[in-house]
């Protein structure tokens, strides 16, 4: 059963509060070395065979996700 | 101390418009909408399911706060693909007033009725104050009974109220009188202080081009009865009743 896997994630212009503050709570404990922290959305579709990506990609455009303030990447694979 | 009754001195006043006040499910800012617009204000609301298509009998249309659909993926995200939205969405074509409060606002916003979009508090908290609003433009029919630079006292409840719009869409928006409201001191100052959410240049309420669609995060429903501690936000029922009548 074919997957698609959609990682959901704030544009670069978007201000992600959430990610700065994870990248201050690991500071506090003692990694430093977090330079950025970027949070996102991950989802995992379950699909009948023969949906191919642009299928995929007009769920993700018509609701999966938010143009205006997010951007996305899709992995199809053969199984989950 | 007893509770005077409901004030209705001012239904003679106002002209009775007939309001729809959709119902998601998770809304549950609908009752007190009604209330305060059936026994306040003296109109005709009545609530409608989300399922249905019908608007043709109202004057005006709003969106309550609330959940609608747990706010799952985003909120509002579903509730823009809900049956009446498709009448809400030709109801604002045609010109005719919608109001989205809080909630109502984010589907307004996911479904394409009004630009930008909300982020989740910047605060990560969900924010349930009073807040003051500074009246920037009177564009749409809702503002026509406030004056700008004059300071409104209404209460939030949100967690995700941080406005977003790219700066192309905000300069248009900024030309154009489209934002309505913005947090600010009790003075009228806009200041990173008075901004609960992160909203940027701390837009509180904006509306569309024609100004007919309006949307804010604050919610007047909860300020329209000075027992509850402010009657500011009654404001704007009666800007829209006073606009039609």
């Amino acid at each position: 059963m074919p997957t698609a896997k959609i990682t959901i994630s704030y544009k670069p212009t978007v201000l992600d509060a959430q990610g700065a503050v994870v990248k201050d709570a690991l500071h506090n404990l003692g990694f430093e070395s977090v330079q950025g922290v970027h949070m996102g959305k991950y989802i995992e579709l379950d699909l009948a065979p023969g949906v191919d990506e642009a299928q995929v990609r007009e769920m993700c455009q018509k609701l999966l996700v938010n143009p205006i303030i997010e951007q996305f990447h899709i992995a199809i694979g053969p199984e989950g | 101390m007893t509770l005077a009754a409901p004030a209705r001195a001012t239904s003679s006043e106002l002209l009775p418009l007939r309001w729809g006040v959709v119902v998601f499910p998770g809304s549950n800012c609908d009752l007190d909408t009604l209330h305060v617009l059936n026994d306040v204000l003296g109109q005709r609301a009545e609530p409608v399911w989300h399922r249905d298509t019908d608007l043709s009998v109202f004057d005006a249309v709003i969106l309550p706060g609330g959940f609608a659909h747990g706010d799952y993926l985003r909120a509002g995200a579903v509730a823009r693909f809900s049956p009446v939205m498709d009448a809400v969405a030709a109801f604002a074509a045609a010109g005719k007033p919608v109001l989205g409060i809080c909630n109502g606002f984010q589907v307004l916003l996911e479904a394409g009725l009004l630009p930008g979009a909300m982020l989740r508090n910047n605060t990560q908290q969900f924010n349930c104050s009073w807040v003051n609003l500074r009246v920037e433009s009177t564009a749409s029919r809702f503002m026509s009974n406030c004056r700008p630079g004059e300071v409104l006292r209404i209460p939030i409840a949100h967690g995700e109220g941080n406005y977003f719009a790219d700066p192309e869409t905000l300069e248009g928006m900024k030309s154009r009188g489209q934002i309505l409201l913005r947090y600010s001191t009790p003075d009228g100052k806009i200041t990173d202080g008075a901004n609960p959410n992160g909203s940027l240049e701390n837009i509180a309420g904006v509306c569309n081009e024609r100004g007919n669609v309006m949307g804010l995060m604050p919610h007047p429903e909860r300020a329209s009865e000075a027992i509850i501690g402010s009657d500011d936000g009654r404001r704007l029922f009666e800007g829209l009743i006073r606009s039609l009548g």
